[in-house]
This record gives C-alpha cells, structure tokens and sequence, in this order.
C-alpha cells in the first residue's frame, strides 16, 4: 500500500506493519469508541499499572531563527525574548525540583549562536545534578553532537516531526534550517545511535489532515521500535495552542476523535508511552488519565524564566531577525513571550491529588543517573 | 491458612530460610497503601523494588520514598535492577543499593528491550560473576533456558528466576518445557518470576516444584490487590502441598483402576 499515490505514507520511508494496520482498524473501524476506551485502560493497567509518570518543560530560549506559521517562537513573531543562562536554567530547574519534580524536559528554539551545542552540553549538566532523568527537545542534531548531549546526562530525546506531510511542511516551515523534511525525520534514529534510551515522536495536529498524520506517526512508532529496539518510545499527539502569530489550525480534529486517538495507539502499541501535555484543558486531561496516557506534565510555563522570573533584565524583541531593545515603558514586569498558552493550569500538587482520587499512583522518580552509561 | 503454612516445609536462599513460597513486586500499585494491604494478606516474606524508583543518593527524597513505607523487620527487601540495559549499570546500580542501606541482596534484571522486558542472558552471567565476587547474594531473572540456569548456578546464583511468560502479560506458564527442565536439574531454589496471571498459575508452578513464585502485576492491577495476594497466597500453598504429597502421573488416555493385569496376581 505505502508508496501509493494518496496513501498516508506515500514518500515516508516505513513499511505498513500489523501494528500500523491494527491502529487503522481501531482508528477509522466499527468498533464503538466505548469498547475501544475499556480495551485502552486494560492495557494500560496491564503495562503500565495504575500509574502516571510526572514532568515539567523547562523552556531555555525562544529565539529562533525558523519562520513557522504556527509557531509562537517564529523568528518574524515580534515577541520579548530570551536565552537563559547556564545558571539562569539551574536556578529554574532549582524551583522545580523544589516542586517535586524528578524529570525535566530542556526545550529550546532553534538559534545556533544563541543555543549552540556546548550550551545544550552545559545546561543538561547542570539539570543532571538535579534530576534523575533529564530529556531534551530542541532542534535535530548530529549523532556525535547527540552523544555529547547524552554524556552530559541525557536520557531522553523529543523530537516531534511536526507533520508527515511533506506539502504541508514545505507550506509551515516558511525558512530556516527546519525547512529540512528529511533531516528532521532521521533525527530520532540518529538519537537512538548516540545513546537516548527514551525518544518521543509526535504530530502536531491542525497542520494538514489529520486521518493521515496519525498513520504516518503509527508507522513511524512503528519502524523506530524495530531499529530502535532498546529505546522506550514514547507518542504525543499535541493540538495547536493559541499563540503568537496567530495562526488557526488547517483541520480541526475534536475532543471524541482525539480520545479515539489515544485509546487506538494505546490499544495497537500496547508498551509506548503516551505523553498528554497542559496544552488540553483539565476535564480532557482527568478522563484520559485512566485510558492510555502514560505521562503528564504539570503546572507548566512555557516561556524562558517563566519558573522564576529569571532573564526579564535582558529581555530583547527581534524585527525581521534582528534584536532591537524592550520600549521603556513595558520593561517593569515584563516576561518572555510563551510558545502556547497552556490550557490546563493546574499545580502538580493539585494535578496529584486528582490522580490519587482517580486511583492512579503519581510517580516522579522513575530513572536514576546511576543508569546512564 | 496459618497452618497451612506451618504445615509446608520452610526453604531456603543462601543462608536464610522462608516459609512463605510467594514473592511480591512492589511496582503498578494504585498507592502505597494499597500496596502495604496486598503485602500483607500475602504472606510474603520478601519484596523486590525497583532501584530505579527509589533515592540513591541517602537524602531520603520524599519523591521517591517507597522504601520508608516497606518495613524492613517485616520483610526481605530485595533490590532489583530493572531498567539496567548491561552488566555495568546493573552491578553500579547494586552497589549504590547497599550505600544506601539496603541488604547485600539483588534480584538481577537486566532487560535491554523496554517492551517485553526479556532478559539479556549474556550480561547477566557476566554481571552474576561480579556480584558473587562482591558478596552479594545474588537472584537473576533470566529466560527459561536451562544451560543458562546451569551457568548460573556455577556461577554462584542463590537461585535462578526463569519466566514463564513476559513481565505483566499474565499468560501463565508458556515456557513449561523448559521450566521443568530446569526445575529437574537446579540445585538451587527456582522462583517462577513473571507472567503468572491467576492463582491457579501459581498453582501450577508449585505444583511442577518450583520453589516459589513472585508476583507483581497480577496483584497490582486487579481491582482489589489485597483480595488478590490472598489469592495468590492459596493457590502457592495448594500447589506446593499437592507437590509434596506426590501429584500422580499424567497421561492422555484413561487408565483403569483395576489393573487389566490384576489376574496375573491372582
């Protein structure tokens, strides 16, 4: 079938496995979406138990030099930036651990001389004396650029590819380095080659149909389990935010679609971790917490500093790429600009205790430094 | 129930002897309490936990504190090793386990594969070798391959922990050929370790002469965990009492109770 004009995984380089059929079966078949969540949460008990594993994103920069029309961090958004410091990121990763805490999500634009490698190298270092588990999600590297990062402490790689439609990539991503269909697809593999032993994919979902996207994601999981075969994968199927730039999503999928979603993942890829962000509001966010997620975050910003205010005294605006000062009269208070407004504000104490009450065990510590070869 | 157990005849790990035959994993709880309730309508005298759960570092983290709520008077807490890719971060994860206070026992597991968590049966000779060495007394989970049960027991393993099918799958004893094998040779206790997913398997496994059982998943995620370890507790004790009154033999077809042979005794 794949190769096949109008098939979704027409030009990807994955086969349709029986993984990938089954999610299509659970996905776009008869099956009543009842039966299909009752199968979801079964699974999910019987390989993950009653538990949710918890993180917070800890946002480095939202420079960038990629114009995405989607994205709140694209480079021509005329937004209040800022990179953290190495200490600045300590001091952030310092509050959250604070909060409980155990695993941590770097994330950053993409801005070479900005957040060059030695930088990523640097900040990891520095959340690894803090956390047991430490996972990244910025820009595609190169394997040795890679494996410096996991030498540092990483354990974890995040790389969504945004959307497996090359049209509708080539459309987003207006310029810049992520204009590279290719180059980013590779990047999970070439993670796994450097030493990641957690790798998320996922879609952004508004981007281009999603009926599609969610197969060429199925496929994707799919073929990173056979070469990847000691990673523990993990998906993600983030719908766009309102942002910066205001971009409105291609195709709309609903919440009863978005639930089938992850019941047929959970039920076609029965070990993947499913990762549901602060992105989806509180009572969506509660009825999957039994269904398949495997892991939330909590109580997240989504701006550099957003934690503790950190950087504000060098907040700058970029004009077609270039950095121009704050006006004076919106330097007192101001933050960084966020990626997304998040949906579901909850504390992680609070998102706890809901757990608790739904009978579902918080975990925080599920990794130690000591693993890290 | 008490005596039952105090009928079934204790055995024995390295130096120190059980009369429970049922081994708990402490992993998939919906909380620490309802963990605490199935430990003890199980009657386990040992309980294994995931290193890579708790704090390493001696600072009695709050976020990871599993280990204040298992009581070590009570019960054997075995250590293991799960989420170890090789031999070297199973050995440096052993280690750290005894820094921080735990006894000089780890339950070996060394799975490279997150999704069926089968046992890499190379590393886990090589990592037996050292932990041996190092004094530790040392109880590897390994696939139902006898040669390798037999390496590790000259190797110095306190026991072996052959599956009988993948960690949570709850399908019983598919690797029963093999399990019998072992159970024929070992000298050395062998604890059925993982895909029980009925009492009746733990049964089963007590019945073929296993040693003991542990349990994890199957208790965890049933709707009433502790309903479930009493469960469990049962059915290892029928299995082990009918091994020990001696099970007849099986056969396909029916065999007459009186013998068609008789007449040459009369």
């Amino acid at each position: 079938m794949s190769g096949t004009p109008g098939d979704p995984l027409e030009g990807l380089p994955f086969s349709r496995s029986r993984a990938v059929e089954r999610f299509e079966e659970e996905m776009f078949g008869p099956k009543r979406l009842e039966s299909l969540a009752e199968q979801a949460r079964a699974e999910t008990r019987k390989n993950f138990g009653r538990t949710m594993r918890l993180f917070a994103p800890l946002y480095l920069s939202n420079e960038c030099v990629n114009t995405c029309r989607y994205c709140g961090f694209s480079k021509d958004n005329p937004i209040r930036r800022v990179t953290l410091t190495p200490e600045e990121v300590e001091g952030e990763a310092r509050h959250l651990a604070g909060l409980g805490f155990r695993n941590v999500l770097l994330v950053s634009g993409e801005h070479p001389r900005e957040v060059p490698v030695s930088y990523l190298v640097e900040t990891v270092r520095r959340s690894a004396r803090l956390f047991p588990s430490v996972a990244i999600e910025v820009a595609p590297l190169e394997t040795a650029e890679y494996r410096d990062i996991v030498e540092a402490g990483a354990e974890g790689l995040v790389l969504y590819q945004e959307s497996y439609d090359r049209a509708a990539y080539a459309e987003m991503h207006v310029s810049g380095p992520k204009r590279n269909f290719d180059e980013r697809l590779g990047g999970p593999e070439r993670g796994y080659q450097a030493g990641f032993r957690r790798i998320g994919l996922g879609v952004l979902v508004g981007l281009a149909d999603w009926r599609r996207e969610l197969v060429a994601l199925a496929a994707h999981v799919s073929h990173l389990m056979k070469v990847g075969w000691k990673a523990q994968i993990t998906l993600a199927l983030p719908r766009l935010r309102p942002a910066a730039g205001g971009f409105q999503p291609r195709v709309g999928m609903s919440d009863r679609d978005f639930v089938r979603a992850i019941c047929a993942f959970r039920v076609a890829f029965p070990q993947v971790g499913i990762v549901l962000s602060t992105r989806e509001p509180a009572k969506l966010r509660n009825g999957l917490m039994d269904l398949g997620v495997t892991m939330m975050s909590a109580g997240s910003e989504t701006d550099p500093g957003g934690y503790t205010g950190a950087g504000r005294e060098r907040l700058h605006r970029t004009v077609r790429g270039r950095e121009v000062a704050l006006e004076a009269n919106e330097e007192e208070g101001a933050e960084a600009t966020e990626q997304f407004e998040v949906s579901d504000e909850r504390s992680p104490e609070e998102l706890s205790r809901e757990l608790r009450r739904r009978g579902i065990d918080p975990v925080w510590k599920d990794w130690d430094q000591a693993l890290a070869g | 129930m008490s005596m039952m157990v105090q009928g079934l005849d204790p055995w024995r790990i390295g130096d120190r002897e059980f009369r429970s035959r049922l081994l708990i994993g402490t992993g998939k709880f919906s909380s620490i309490r309802s963990m605490q309730s199935a430990l003890e309508a199980s009657g386990a005298e040992i309980v294994t936990v995931a290193l890579r759960r708790v704090d390493l570092t001696g600072l009695k983290d709050p976020q990871a504190d599993m280990l204040e709520e298992i009581d070590p008077k009570k019960y054997l807490v075995l250590a293991n090793t799960s989420g170890a890719m090789n031999a070297d971060e199973a050995v440096r994860l052993a280690r750290l386990a005894v820094a921080a206070g735990l006894p000089k026992w780890v339950k070996l597991e060394i799975h490279p594969d997150p999704r069926y968590l089968l046992p890499d049966p190379i590393e886990t000779l090589k990592a037996t070798e050292i932990l041996v060495k190092e004094g530790f007394t040392v109880l590897p989970y390994i696939n139902a391959d006898p040669v390798l049960a037999k390496r590790l027991e000259e190797a110095g393993a306190a026991t072996v922990m052959p599956l009988g099918a993948p960690i949570g799958s709850n399908r019983g004893i598919e690797t029963r050929a093999q399990i019998g094998i072992i159970i024929e040779q070992s000298r050395v206790p062998v604890i059925v370790d993982a895909g029980l997913g009925a009492p009746s398997h733990a049964a089963e496994a007590l019945e073929m002469g296993a040693d003991a059982v542990l349990i994890n998943t199957a208790i965890a995620v049933a709707e009433d965990p502790a309903a479930m370890a009493r469960a469990f507790r049962l059915g290892v004790e029928a299995g082990r009492a009918g091994y020990e009154a001696g099970l007849g033999p099986t056969g396909r077809t029916a065999s007459a109770t009186s013998p068609l042979t008789g007449f040459l005794d009369e």
